[in-house]
């Protein structure tokens, strides 16, 4: 009886190991599943959004300009960070600096001077959706390719939005 | 019926291994002469070193430790390094476009041993944390060189503020 016990367990603990390195591959390989949090990215993402990722362009880094991805935060490592990609590393990015925030307490616009550079080589260029409210390369610069985890293949919660992005 | 069994080991043992070297650790060799003389002290003959890849994410890495990163400028190469200044730390730099840098938030400054002849942090400034893979922790191979890696730091390379304490203490 002792000993049946020990086999079933034996078996049991193989089997969850087993299981747990095929999901471990897969999600690390192939693609997973991301919840999306706060309001960078509307109005295309919205707050708790759960998006399928793949992983497979990793290996190519053929990412282009317009794909969303998911990247660690490179002012958090603990974070992810999930925006659009503006521009590849050899294109031309015009952007606006966003305002101060001392500005907008005394409400007066403030005219930003736009500025002009070129992405460095293995760096893209991402920015958020929503411009007014998306902490981006706008503030940190251009990010190292490395840094992306990811790229969003479609959106698959709410089921009523599902498609692809 | 050898070759069904010969499968079936393989799919069990592959993901397997796959996530054992995802998880724990893998054994890399060092190319170069950047981090002279700890590594590659002869550049004839290149050492092995296991790269401890547990405890990565949770950033447990410390100022002196040896860690490889996915190169900033080139995401196909890895490049292995020591930590100088974690975030928020003041360096005094070796040939950057700024003579002292204040390390940004959720960055770290990386440098090779060998200084002059090494492209690092005085070279491309600050690298982000989620660039670093893993922590060498020793050299396997060859036989006679084999030892754990030390986390060491010169004294002339501590951040400046970490140098004024110590001093004054």
């Amino acid at each position: 009886m002792k000993y049946n016990i020990l086999t079933r367990l034996r078996s049991l603990m193989r089997i969850t190991i087993q299981y747990a390195c095929i999901t471990h591959c897969t999600f690390e390989y192939l693609g997973d599943f991301v919840l999306c949090k706060g309001p960078s990215m509307e109005p295309t993402l919205f707050s708790d959004n759960v998006l399928l990722t793949e992983r497979i362009s990793k290996y190519w880094r053929n990412y282009q300009s317009g794909d969303i991805i998911i990247a660690v935060s490179p002012v958090n490592a603990d974070q992810y960070i999930c925006k659009r990609i503006v521009a590849v590393s050899g294109e031309r990015i015009v952007t606006q600096k966003p305002h101060p925030i001392e500005a907008e307490s005394v409400q007066k616009p403030v005219k930003t001077a736009m500025t002009t550079d070129y992405v460095p080589r293995g760096c893209v260029w991402i920015e958020g959706d929503n411009k007014g409210n998306s902490s981006d390369s706008r503030y940190y610069g251009p990010i190292p390719l490395g840094l992306i985890r990811s790229r969003v293949v479609c959106r698959v919660w709410p089921l009523s939005q599902l498609s692809g992005l | 019926m050898a070759f069904r069994r010969f499968a079936k080991s393989l799919l069990y043992a592959l993901p397997l291994g796959i996530t054992f070297l995802d998880c724990v650790g893998y054994v890399a060799r060092v190319d170069g002469i950047s981090m002279q003389p700890v590594l590659n002290p002869d550049a004839e003959e290149r050492d092995y070193v296991f790269l401890l890849r547990w405890g990565i994410h949770n950033s447990a890495v410390e100022r002196g430790d040896i860690i490889s990163l996915i190169s900033p400028k080139d995401p196909a190469q890895k490049i292995i390094k020591r930590v100088v200044g974690m975030q928020g730390d003041v360096v005094s730099t070796l040939g950057y476009k700024h003579e002292i840098v204040r390390v940004p938030d959720g960055h770290c400054w990386v440098e090779g041993d060998h200084t002059g002849h090494s492209l690092d942090s005085n070279t491309f400034g600050p690298v982000a944390i989620g660039l670093m893979s893993a922590r060498a922790v020793a050299i396997v191979w060859p036989p006679e060189r084999w030892r754990i890696l030390k986390n060491e730091l010169p004294g002339r390379r501590r951040p400046i503020q970490v140098a004024k304490t110590s001093y004054y203490n």
